[in-house]
């Protein structure tokens, strides 16, 4: 499918176009971001079955969720602070606490939005998101992912988050591998430290992995697509075979990924851990790159706090 | 047992033997649950009975019947007179009214579709929530060719929400005729009457700038309400609005107009001066409520 540097959103307009081709009951709105979350070939292939709602979140994601009582499959698209953020009581109630089956499709989560500075980044969206009962959470880690976890998000029945990145990030995951839903992937085997990471710190996780082996350091990489339901096994099984824990994300580390591996363990198996994400700030304009580095979202990050909780194993 | 769309002349005295019975039920229910939101339910109950007995397609036999109509109760507190309503169509039993606002009941403080998948079309109460799922019910039903309507009712105060307003703008975008709301004007929020807490007038001028056929009428009168569904169901290319221009708790002297009785819950004396007031008409009795003898 994907290889090389390509973005997760137009890996979702690829998977919408195609789920479209394959079933009339996928309908898609946007509010006035058509092209930046690449919702346009569906829109152009299948004009009856795209909505414009202009620039009104809260109210695209009701709509969205009348239909699906009607018996449509709708997405809605925007970026994830203003479906996650300003959108927030109408998933809720419409989408959460009705159970119906609207999928919240999403680009720009996290810090890659860049120069558009802290408005427009969503560091809380995975945490408003996953508190919510009845909620699927689905953050892929590359375009192969993102284009799975769509025609996934599809067969689902119930609400779905999906939250895609804005830029081009490697494409790390097999096209061919199958992505079932709750289920977290172990991408590199390891035993010393087991890395769990989602979204476009996966890549990173890997990336750090590598330059943990040069020390002799063998890490495990977990890739959680799935944050809620969370593969709790999974998480378990890994902490026990490394007896420590780094958790990455592209995300605060207040209710992100890294608390929901937190929850895990402190009930399960207490296992030194420490976390790569946001610290409990806004963020700034800037290029991506900047931004990962000053808010300390690299692999030189994990691999320096997968030190760090050596120390403590 | 099916009741087609405003089929036939409505009859105005069964109508208003109905809506007597649906206050008498709805002053019970929340005197019986010991809480709830008595004076805009209050209000409703000639919109209730005019859409129930005579407007509203739906069928006892076939619920789930895709070209049902669907009504959104987006001001979800007023549910109880809603409960009695599905009651007195047969769509319901009875004596579940008894079980309002208690552990259990499907009868939820406000409409639950996660309790009530069968009936309550969107779970509501947060204020403002309503009109974009009743517009996505009409979009969906209109891509399938359905004749089904869709009714929303809203509070006067709830219009302050601004999302209503963006999604009224949504259902003339989409030129929704099949969408008809019903506001329940009786000029009285929480806080005081609307004008003093945040004024939304004039509002019918609000509504046709945003795109929406309006019509004014008495909420209380029988014959204008039947009247102003027909007009609503014929009117192309545009949503309805019906402003419903109501007394809060009307039926009840000793509650109308006042704010207190939003949310008030009548003693065991002023249930008895409050039914008396209401009076009883020889074609409904009262739901039972277990314990008691009646």
């Amino acid at each position: 499918m994907y290889s090389g540097n390509k973005s997760m959103r137009e890996a979702f307009g690829h998977a919408l176009a195609d789920l479209g081709a394959h079933n009339e009951k996928i309908v898609v709105l946007t509010a006035d971001l058509t092209d930046a979350i690449k919702v346009g070939a569906f829109a152009k292939a299948f004009p009856d079955r795209f909505y414009q709602m202009g620039i009104k979140e809260s109210d695209m994601i009701g709509t969205a969720a009348g239909m699906a009582i009607d018996g449509l499959i709708p997405f809605t698209s925007t970026f994830a602070i203003f479906a996650a953020s300003l959108a927030n009581q109408a998933i809720r109630v419409n989408c959460a606490y009705n159970g119906t089956n609207v999928k919240i499709a999403t680009s720009h989560g996290g810090v890659c939005v860049g120069a558009d500075g802290a408005t427009h980044q969503a560091f809380e969206d995975v945490a408003l998101m996953r508190t919510l009962p009845g909620m699927t959470v689905l953050v892929p880690c590359d375009a192969n992912e993102a284009y799975h976890a769509t025609v996934a998000s599809a067969a689902l029945d119930g609400p779905v988050y999906l939250r895609f990145g804005r830029i081009a990030t490697p494409v790390v995951t097999d096209p061919n591998e199958p992505f079932i839903v709750g289920k977290a992937k172990i991408l590199r085997e390891g035993t010393d430290v087991s890395i769990i990471a989602m979204g476009m710190m996966v890549p990173f996780a890997l990336e750090a992995a590598e330059t943990l082996k040069k020390e002799g350091i063998e890490a495990q990489v977990l890739n959680i697509h799935t944050v809620k339901p969370l593969d709790e096994e999974a998480i378990i099984t890994s902490a026990l075979t490394c007896g420590c824990v780094v958790t990455a994300e592209e995300h605060t580390v207040i209710g992100g990924l890294g608390g929901a591996v937190a929850e895990v363990l402190a009930r399960h198996r207490p296992t030194p851990m420490r976390m790569v994400g946001v610290a409990d700030t806004f963020g700034e304009s800037g290029e991506p790159e900047e931004i990962l580095r000053k808010y300390h979202l690299t692999p030189e990050d994990i691999v320096h706090q997968v030190r760090q909780v050596l120390k403590e194993k | 047992m099916k009741q087609e769309r405003m089929k036939g002349k409505p009859d105005v005295q069964k109508a208003a033997d109905l809506a007597q019975q649906l206050r008498r039920d709805t002053v019970r229910m929340i005197a019986h649950a010991g809480s709830g939101h008595i004076g805009g339910a209050l209000s409703l109950a000639e919109w209730m009975a005019a859409l129930y007995g005579w407007a509203f397609e739906y069928d006892t036999d076939n619920i789930k019947d895709p070209d049902r109509d669907r009504i959104i109760l987006s001001n979800g507190h007023t549910c109880a007179i809603w409960y009695a309503s599905l009651a007195r169509s047969g769509l319901i039993p009875l004596e579940e009214l008894a079980t309002h606002r208690k552990m259990g009941s499907r009868l939820q403080g406000h409409p639950s579709r996660k309790a009530m998948p069968e009936f309550v079309e969107t779970s509501s109460g947060p204020l403002g929530q309503g009109v974009p799922v009743a517009n996505g019910i009409a979009l969906s039903m209109r891509a399938r060719s359905s004749r089904g309507r869709v009714y929303i009712v809203l509070g006067d105060g709830e219009l302050q929400e601004g999302q209503v307003w963006e999604s009224f703008m949504t259902a003339s975008h989409y030129r929704l005729d099949s969408v008809c709301a019903f506001i329940n004007l009786n000029n009285i929020q929480i806080d005081g009457t609307v004008q003093e807490v945040m004024g939304i007038e004039p509002l019918a001028q609000r509504l046709s700038s945003f795109g929406w056929h309006v019509i004014e009428i008495d909420g209380h009168d029988l014959p204008s309400l039947f009247n102003a569904l027909q007009e609503a169901a014929e009117t192309k290319g545009k949503p309805t609005a019906i402003i419903g221009r109501t007394v809060m708790s009307k039926g009840v002297p000793f509650m109308e107009g006042k704010a207190a009785w939003h949310g008030a819950t009548p003693s065991a004396e002023q249930t008895e001066e409050a039914l008396n007031h209401i009076g009883t008409n020889t074609r409904y009795r009262d739901f039972p409520i277990a314990g008691n003898e009646e």
